[in-house]
């Protein structure tokens, strides 16, 4: 399933003609819909000379710019020859959203490149590096004469990928990634290799511990090529022949998919990773028809070979949603049919509290898919649409080719392994609000229920009892501020990305206020759930971003930072704000932000940036339906 | 499809050539941008096609298309 990328449907018979046609486009002007039928070619299972021919296109598609997709520039540095996995990793860019230009260093010098600050690695102005250590040229295939020996070894392999990583770091603007090293398959004594520290095998796994330790600080993302060696099989992913003979550190077989997963990676740091998993219900997440087999004719749990293979669907769908992946329904059936076996059947591990939204009704799936997208506040290029039937998932493909649609294999005790083999979920972090963000989508449609019962939107967010927290960025709220800087497309004045590191120096940065706001509701905690960097450019403060999850439209929260804003930069002897609003895509909902605010427009025009001032002499705070707790107020504004 | 044409086919996509004119006696120097990177490349991709594999020594004996076809053909009736 993983060679050959069988999670993704075949690519069309006439691929080059299309793939030729779409870059005719490109020449004359891109189509209005571009990015999504470059984006349902990318999203097959390509070969590699496939993949090297889309690279062509995304190198033509980044010098014009396409909407959708974000541009990155990646290098790949570290052990072998690499040059072959660049364009295939272009190619799969486009998969995952990304147009990327990828450079190699030169072979054997990676250390250099990364020391040098003006080698043209570092020079090419970097948003990613991948450092791809070979144990071969580490020294980990010629085993060690003991302990003492091996561990000295690994420090030494393990201190020269630290090396590479922190001279690269200054010139790196998101994220530095790391593979992990592949153990041999050549065994030296036999199973009492692993317990052998001396062993290839001992060592390679000791310097992965490292590496994985050394990532969970944060220092660096991992690329588990171990873990994705292992998954096909050792014996596949080494092949000694093309080592020999060109140093390829892997099976050249291999190099969609290793790309893939480069790729899926990127595209998890910018944000892009799906963030719903939509099921389909008959011959999906129970065996049969519930329509016509009714509730005691339904194949689910223990008991039958096919009964626990649905259960394992169900089970997974319940561990994506404890990471924070939210789970909808989308059947063909009458409601009161489909919800049947979630309410009274005792085999059952999913609930109804488990799925966010329902639709189940006969209308076609495209059409509910947008329904739910719309319903959860994402996009359709959010959702992954886990369905049986062949001509549903074609349906939906065609008509919404953003939303992911994995192929299945006939049986289903193979739904789970495809579904995770696409990593539309991947994640390189998994915060305390990644643990909750399902309940917050269930809390959410409570509130949508309060609101019907109050009828008043005064009253409701009254009845809300909510308490806003407005506190400077520090390093405990950092990851979760990194993150929605990454992630949040919506609600969000100027979508400038920043990684960890960027976001830390703008906290130690004198001349810029960073807060994160936090909003708890009765009905629990909402976490942080905006962030504001402002500048002090003396009479003026200019609002560098300003972002909000969705979940808490209409609650209010922006008056409450505005007025926090006020008195940050009158206490600074400010006397007006700056605000701009740079359109994309995706965020529409705050074009008239600053005016809704009472911000004048002092530049731009519709359709492009524009750019807005307030006075702050006059300005009045209204009165907001919520406790406001402020502790990034400097000492001296508090007591006014 | 005969070998060479299938092999013609090949290096079209491997290359990313519009056209080629490829006959048994070519060698690397004859076909636009055949270089070391792309021999792997090209290789890789017969090798996936006729499902067959080349070993180092076999690969390093080819000295121009006609030695490559009889190796595919020779690898394919094995």
């Amino acid at each position: 399933m993983l060679v050959d990328l069988e999670w993704l449907p075949k690519p069309p018979a006439g691929f080059a003609g299309r793939a030729g046609a779409l870059e005719a486009e490109l020449a004359a002007g891109p189509g209005a819909t571009f990015h999504e039928r470059l984006t349902a070619l990318a999203a097959t299972a390509l070969d590699e000379p496939q993949l090297v021919r889309l690279s062509r296109l995304a190198g033509k598609a980044r010098g014009v710019g396409i909407e959708g997709f974000s541009i990155a520039k990646l290098a790949l540095l570290g052990d072998g020859t690499l040059d072959l996995a660049a364009a295939p990793i272009v190619g799969s860019g486009l998969r995952h959203g990304l147009l990327l230009d990828v450079i190699v260093g030169e072979y054997g010098s990676a250390v250099q490149d990364a020391a040098d600050p003006e080698s043209a690695l570092r020079a090419a102005g970097l948003d990613f590096a991948l450092i791809c250590p070979d144990p071969r040229l580490l020294g980990l295939d010629r085993s060690a004469d003991g302990a003492a020996e091996a561990e000295v070894k690994v420090k030494a392999a393990f201190a020269r990928l630290a090396m590479i990583a922190e001279g690269l770091r200054p010139s790196i603007a998101s994220a530095i990634l790391v593979q992990t090293v592949t153990p041999p398959v050549e065994a030296l004594f036999g199973s009492f290799d692993r317990a052998h520290p001396g062993s290839p095998f001992a060592m390679t796994l000791a310097l992965n511990r490292r590496i994985a330790e050394w990532a969970a600080t944060g220092a660096a993302i991992l690329v588990d090529t171990a873990h994705l060696a292992a998954s096909v099989g050792l014996e596949q992913w080494s092949e000694p022949g093309h080592w020999h003979a060109s140093k390829l550190p892997f099976s050249p077989h291999l190099l969609p998919l290793y790309a893939d997963h480069v790729a899926r990676t990127l595209a998890a740091i910018r944000g892009k990773a799906k963030k719903c998993l939509v099921l389909d219900l008959d011959n999906t997440i129970w065996g049969g028809v519930i329509g016509d087999d009714g509730l005691d004719g339904i194949r689910i749990g223990q008991g039958s070979a096919e009964g626990e293979a649905f259960l394992a669907v169900q089970r997974m769908a319940l561990e994506l949603r404890a990471r924070g992946v939210v789970l909808a329904v989308c059947s063909k059936n009458e409601e009161e049919t489909a919800r049947a076996p979630f309410r009274e059947h005792p085999d059952m591990l999913l609930r109804e509290a488990h799925i966010a939204v329902f639709q189940a009704n006969w209308t076609d799936k495209a059409a509910n898919l947008r329904a739910i997208a719309q319903t959860l506040n994402i996009g359709v290029d959010a959702l992954v649409l886990l369905d049986d039937n062949p001509a549903e998932r074609m349906q939906v493909r065609d008509a919404l080719p953003l939303v992911g649609v994995p192929e299945l294999p006939d049986d289903p005790a193979l739904y789970p392994r495809a579904l995770a083999a696409a990593g539309y979920f991947e994640a390189t972090t998994f915060s305390d609000e990644d643990r909750d963000r399902a309940a917050y989508y269930r809390a959410n449609a409570e509130r949508a229920q309060a609101l019907t019962a109050s009828g008043d939107l005064g009253d409701y967010l009254a009845s809300l009892e909510m308490v806003c927290r407005i506190a400077a960025v520090d390093a405990l709220s950092r990851p979760r501020v990194a993150q929605l800087i990454n992630k949040s497309n919506q609600f969000n004045l100027t979508t400038r990305r920043y990684s960890e590191a960027e976001v830390e120096a703008a906290e130690r940065d004198p001349a810029r206020h960073a807060i994160q706001v936090r909003l708890i509701d009765r009905f629990g905690d909402n976490g942080i759930i905006s962030v504001l960097i402002a500048d002090d450019r003396g009479e003026a403060w200019e609002i560098d971003t300003w972002l909000m999850s969705c979940r808490v439209l209409g609650r209010r929260v922006p008056e409450a930072v505005l007025a926090h804003l006020v008195r940050a930069a009158s206490a600074a002897g400010a006397t007006r704000l700056i605000g701009r609003y740079k359109p994309t895509a995706k965020n529409r909902m705050v074009a008239s932000h600053y005016e809704g605010l009472g911000f004048r427009q002092i530049g731009g025009e519709a359709g492009g940036e524009t750019a807005w001032e307030l006075t702050l002499a006059g300005f009045e705070a209204p009165a907001l339906p919520m406790r406001v707790e402020d502790s990034a107020l400097p000492a001296a504004s508090i007591s006014t | 499809m005969s070998t060479l044409e299938t092999v013609r086919e090949i290096m079209m996509s491997v290359l990313q050539l519009d056209d080629l004119n490829l006959t048994e006696q070519m060698t690397a120097a004859d076909v636009e941008g055949w270089d070391s990177l792309h021999h792997i490349r090209l290789i890789i991709a017969i090798e996936r096609r006729f499902k067959i594999k080349f070993k180092n020594s076999e690969v390093e004996q080819l000295t121009n298309v006609g030695d490559l076809v009889s190796a595919i053909d020779r690898k394919v009736a094995a």
